[in-house]
């Protein structure tokens, strides 16, 4: 899976909790989940498992926490990929 | 609080909502009353499950109910069917009321009491399960929200933006009478101009499997459903069990005219009260004499004498209680036999709804002040002896009749020894 590949299935992931579709359309590396998308916080447990699941990972709440932009989550993916 | 509020405030209905066995949406309900059409049928789950009483009454609601009022992200994972009842309802009363939806402000005149039983009982057992497997971290964001008892409060007060009291009462089967007399205390008290009212009851075997337990259920009846709630019948066999909602938008008198607002009936006044589980009241029966001081209660706050009583809506549920409950009703309502007032029962289609029942009926006796008819009591063709000494037979009638509904009167009683009772009447300027 390249890069561009990881940021579209992340996309895909967080696409169910976005409550700001323009933010979401003109989705950038450093865009934020909470400040632009408006994901609702709560709601970041869910992305996270639901990351688990389409990648087959597992995430402590210490990564967890470092995933509030998508830049930090793809970057906590793949070092979880990598093992 | 305003300063002009005082106990002559009179408080209209200005927007109801229903989700019920037979009917979603008050033209579909009010279509199923006049019809005597019930919503009771076999339900093979609790067939598959061994229960004795295998019929239940469900709400048809279909997506387009649910897409109505709720987002795609709200119902994501959702398995609390009370919570999407009573947001059905809500939002039917509060467009019907004339409101506004999507107001980015919040009302601080605007205030939510809505009850319930229970909460998310197929969601809490789905998350048991994953407890017990120590998969807590996997259980996602919404278990609390779907599961906590004021779940469909809080749903209902961010779709409408109450920023007034919000909150969930239980009182068993007396919930919904509750919480509309609740919200009209609560304006008549000055603190808010508008209440949306009401409450929920969410279904299935982890819900009922108690009251069948209890052999309370109507257990003779599996092959024929529409046959098996049979209140005030002589081969009655205990209650169905149903779920729904029903829900008002209750507001001052002074706050209606403003608005414009349609004017469906004016909430008279009523009572709460408890039989203290003493003078033959328990946990699951109620105290006699409590039930008849509700009812008189409900009269003297009203200010309505007993033969001004048009319409009685009993709470009624097709078990060895019925007759008790027709007593009391001739002993605080008085006057000659030939002069007794209509009674029916709505369970009789909808079967008992539980937390809902009280919302479900009071929209049932509504609708009956504003069109005008009285709906069937049906499965009363053999009316037990002890009811028809007491009510002529016409006047609990098998098939809808038109009859002006001037004045109606509405119970609900509970398990806690627990009774609500709301006098309702046409509005007059």
């Amino acid at each position: 899976m390249n890069d561009a590949q990881f940021f579209d299935r992340l996309k895909e992931i967080i696409s169910p909790y976005v409550q700001n579709q323009e933010a979401f359309t003109d989705l950038k590396e450093d865009t934020r989940f909470i400040e632009d998308l408006q994901i609702n916080s709560a709601n970041l447990v869910d992305v996270v498992l639901d990351v688990e699941d389409a990648f087959d990972i597992e995430i402590d709440n210490d990564s967890m926490e470092k995933m509030l932009t998508v830049e930090a989550s793809l970057k906590v993916i793949k070092e979880k990929l990598e093992g | 609080m305003a300063e002009h509020t005082s106990n002559n405030t009179r408080v209209v209905i200005t927007g109801m909502g229903i989700v019920a066995p037979n009917g979603v949406g008050l033209s579909d309900y009010e279509q199923a009353l006049r019809e005597g059409r019930s919503g009771i049928a076999f339900i093979p789950r609790l067939a598959d499950l061994k229960f004795g009483c295998q019929v239940g009454g469900i709400p048809p609601v279909e997506q387009h109910h649910i897409d109505a009022c709720l987002t795609p992200l709200q119902v994501r994972n959702f398995d609390s069917d009370g919570i999407i009842y009573g947001m059905i309802a809500a939002d039917e009363a509060w467009k019907q009321a004339g409101l506004e939806l999507g107001n980015e402000q919040f009302d601080p005149q605007t205030g939510v009491i809505f009850g319930t039983g229970t909460s998310g009982i197929e969601k809490l057992n789905a998350s048991m399960k994953m407890v017990d497997e120590q998969k807590v971290r996997r259980l996602g964001s919404n278990v609390v929200i779907q599961t906590m008892a004021s779940g469909v409060s809080a749903f209902i007060a961010g779709h409408i933006g109450a920023g007034n009291q919000v909150t969930t009462n239980s009182s068993a089967c007396t919930t919904g009478t509750e919480a509309l007399l609740m919200g009209y205390r609560h304006i008549k008290a000055g603190y808010a101009e508008r209440m949306l009212v009401g409450s929920t009851c969410e279904h299935g075997p982890y819900l009922w499997a108690g009251f069948d337990a209890m052999r309370v259920t109507s257990q003779r009846y599996n092959d024929v459903p529409q046959k098996a709630s049979r209140p005030m019948s002589a081969s009655a066999a205990g209650l169905v069990p149903g779920g729904g909602a029903g829900a008002f938008v209750i507001e001052t008198l002074e706050s209606a005219l403003k608005r414009k607002a349609p004017i469906i009936a004016e909430v008279l006044g009523g009572q709460i009260n408890s039989g203290g589980q003493r003078g033959g009241g328990t946990l699951t029966a109620p105290n006699p004499k409590a039930v008849r001081r509700c009812i008189t209660d409900a009269l003297t706050s009203a200010d309505v004498a007993g033969h001004e009583i048009d319409l009685i809506n009993g709470h009624l549920t097709a078990t060895a209680k019925d007759p008790d409950e027709v007593a009391a009703w001739v002993d605080v309502l008085g006057g000659e036999k030939s002069a007794f007032p209509y009674l029916q029962s709505t369970k009789s289609m909808v079967g008992h709804c539980l937390s809902g029942s009280g919302a479900v009926e009071l929209v049932a006796t509504a609708l009956q002040i504003q069109h005008d008819f009285v709906h069937p009591s049906i499965n009363s063709e053999d009316l037990h002896e002890n009811i028809a000494a007491l009510v002529p037979r016409e006047k609990i009638p098998q098939q809808t009749i038109s009859a002006s509904i001037k004045t109606a009167i509405k119970a609900s009683f509970g398990f806690g020894d627990v009774n609500g009772c709301v006098v309702l009447r046409q509005y007059n300027s």
